[in-house]
């Protein structure tokens, strides 16, 4: 077999070892780029071209830069503390069912294509986790750290999951584009972008029964932790 | 060059950013709670250099020199993170009790800048792609989403300097309270477009196909739906995105084998293929903007925290593909 095909490679196990050994992600991530280039034998300055132009390139993904000096703002001035407060005045809201409703608003509306409607830096860190805290807040009081970071964790991944599963329903998205571009330019031009959305929906409804499962179990577990948590503080 | 055909073009944001980035690199600097602050300072300043001045050098360097000035910048970038000289500032933050106070008085007013960025990105994204003011389009039609997250970002800073009495400096000397708390994580998104960059160059994704097609029988379509949706999300996991796995599992595997050999039906192969991605998408650190930036964001001490929940789903969900597919197409 030809030995090239090896050397591209030669990134993933880098990529893989560092991760796992918690080496830093930046170091990591420009230790597989140096070794797959060089491997493949391009010159370290052609390479060097290659990383600045990609970089220049991906620069959109920084706009999270211009969306944090408001959050804390807003968070200087208490936005964390009253919407812990709001939802407390709300005598039905739990953590779960907070993430529930989430859940289902959010993947409906990235299925209209509204995808900006949320995000981690737009919607979960300011508005979204601090109510699903809050209301676990009003019920126990102070959470343990281990809780606290649970249920951030499930706010954020709340986000991650009703976008993906929502998103490709929509027809103008950039990968049913992206999909139909590939059949039409493999010779398979009779499906229309509405067919892969339409095809989309089976697993958008599994993805939102096996999640909404998981958070409908959340307020029991946040209350069993809860419990262990004290038991462990008394004994 | 070309004159910009809108008036909020792309390079305007990345001005903005590398204004903001900049002026955290400044403060970063001055800020003697922070044992590190050289070196922060400077790793803020070079990541914005990309930003302010990278248009204009490509302008008067050409392109191949200002590349390979923000590819020596880039290994700095990784360099300083990697060998910990990055650290945070002190920030006092002000008791629980000043800050519900100061929330008791602006109440639900607080929400509204929050809530105004989404909405405002949408509503413009939705009504204001055509506006033109004489010649020029407001927007930039080519990165639209971003140009109304600007403008909805530039709104709501505005309103919350006016509601709080706060100004926008002040806004981004508090943001350095987020900034110093997720780090390198910030910049992770753009080292690993770059690192997609490079395994685009080096042909990762050719020696890829050639391995799987190596392994395959392709008499068996249990077997071939299986490898196509487990390889979608394991490729997935390495890339870090769906869309660069895709043509690669598309055309090593849906094409030869399932399409023109089981006659499978195109439409659901290529969504429930592109779907399984997705599911490595969820379970994988490549993904920083869903999977690193939210654990940062939201300060986990285990950045990994938000994968671990996610897997559970996505191994469900991409056994449903799986089943579907099978019996599907």
């Amino acid at each position: 077999m030809d030995s090239s095909l090896w050397l591209a490679l030669v990134g993933i196990p880098i990529i893989v070892a560092g991760f796992a050994l918690r080496f830093n992600p930046l170091m990591v991530v420009i230790a597989a780029g140096l070794a797959t280039g060089l491997a493949v034998g391009m010159d370290i300055g052609l390479l060097l071209e290659t990383f600045g132009e990609k970089f220049m390139n991906s620069r959109q993904l920084a706009s999270i830069m211009l969306i944090l000096p408001i959050i804390a703002l807003l968070e200087k001035y208490g936005l964390k503390e009253h919407a812990q407060s709001w939802v407390a005045s709300i005598r039905s809201a739990t953590t779960g069912r907070i993430l529930m409703l989430y859940f289902v608003l959010r993947q409906f509306t990235c299925s209209l294509g509204l995808i900006s409607l949320g995000g981690q830096a737009q919607t979960v860190r300011p508005l979204l986790f601090p109510m699903a805290e809050g209301a676990a807040m009003a019920k126990y009081g102070e959470l343990p750290q281990a809780l606290r970071d649970k249920i951030a964790a499930h706010a954020a991944a709340c986000d991650n999951v009703a976008l993906f599963f929502g998103e490709d329903i929509f027809i103008a998205f950039g990968a049913v584009l992206l999909m139909t571009g590939f059949l039409k330019e493999n010779g398979i031009s009779d499906v229309e972008p509405l067919m892969i959305g339409l095809w989309a929906i089976p697993t958008a409804i599994c993805a939102l029964i096996i999640h909404l499962l998981r958070l409908s179990w959340l307020d029991a577990q946040i209350a069993r932790e809860v419990q262990t948590h004290q038991a462990g503080a008394a004994a | 060059m070309t004159p910009p055909s809108s008036l909020l073009s792309i390079q305007v944001v990345y001005y903005l950013i590398g204004i903001v980035v900049m002026a955290i690199a400044w403060m970063s600097v001055r800020d003697t709670s922070n044992p590190k602050r050289y070196t922060t300072g400077l790793f803020w300043f070079l990541f914005g250099v990309g930003f302010l001045f990278g248009d204009a050098m490509i302008a008067s360097l050409g392109k191949p020199l200002t590349y390979k000035i923000l590819g020596v910048i880039v290994m700095l970038l990784a360099l300083i993170a990697g060998s910990n000289l990055l650290g945070g500032g002190q920030h006092t933050a002000k008791s629980n009790q000043d800050k519900a106070a100061l929330a008791a008085r602006l109440k639900n007013k607080l929400f509204l800048p929050a809530i105004a960025i989404p909405l405002i990105t949408v509503a413009l994204t939705l009504g204001a792609k055509n506006w033109q003011i004489g010649d020029y389009f407001l927007l930039d039609q080519k990165n639209l989403t971003l140009a109304c997250l600007t403008i909805a970002c530039l709104v709501s800073v505005a309103y919350a300097c006016m509601i709080t009495g706060g100004t926008p400096l002040a806004a981004v000397q508090e943001s350095r309270r987020l900034v110093d708390a997720m780090g390198w994580a910030l910049i992770l998104p753009l080292m690993l477009a770059m690192l997609g960059g490079v395994f685009v160059a080096a042909k990762t994704g050719q020696s890829i196909q050639t391995l799987v097609t190596m392994m395959i029988n392709p008499d068996s379509k249990l077997a071939l739906v299986v490898i196509y949706c487990v390889g979608m999300a394991l490729f997935t996991m390495i890339m870090g995105n769906a869309f660069a796995a895709f043509p690669v599992m598309a055309a090593g595997i849906a094409l030869p084998f399932l399409i023109v050999q089981h006659h499978a039906n195109p439409a659901p192969l290529v969504a429930i293929g592109m779907l399984s991605g997705y599911c490595g998408t969820l379970m994988t650190p490549m993904a920083a903007n869903f999977n690193i930036i939210p654990a940062a964001l939201l300060e986990l001490k285990d950045k990994y925290q938000v994968i671990k929940l996610q897997i559970p789903t996505a191994i469900a969900v991409l056994l449903c593909n799986i089943t579907l597919m099978y019996f599907l197409v």
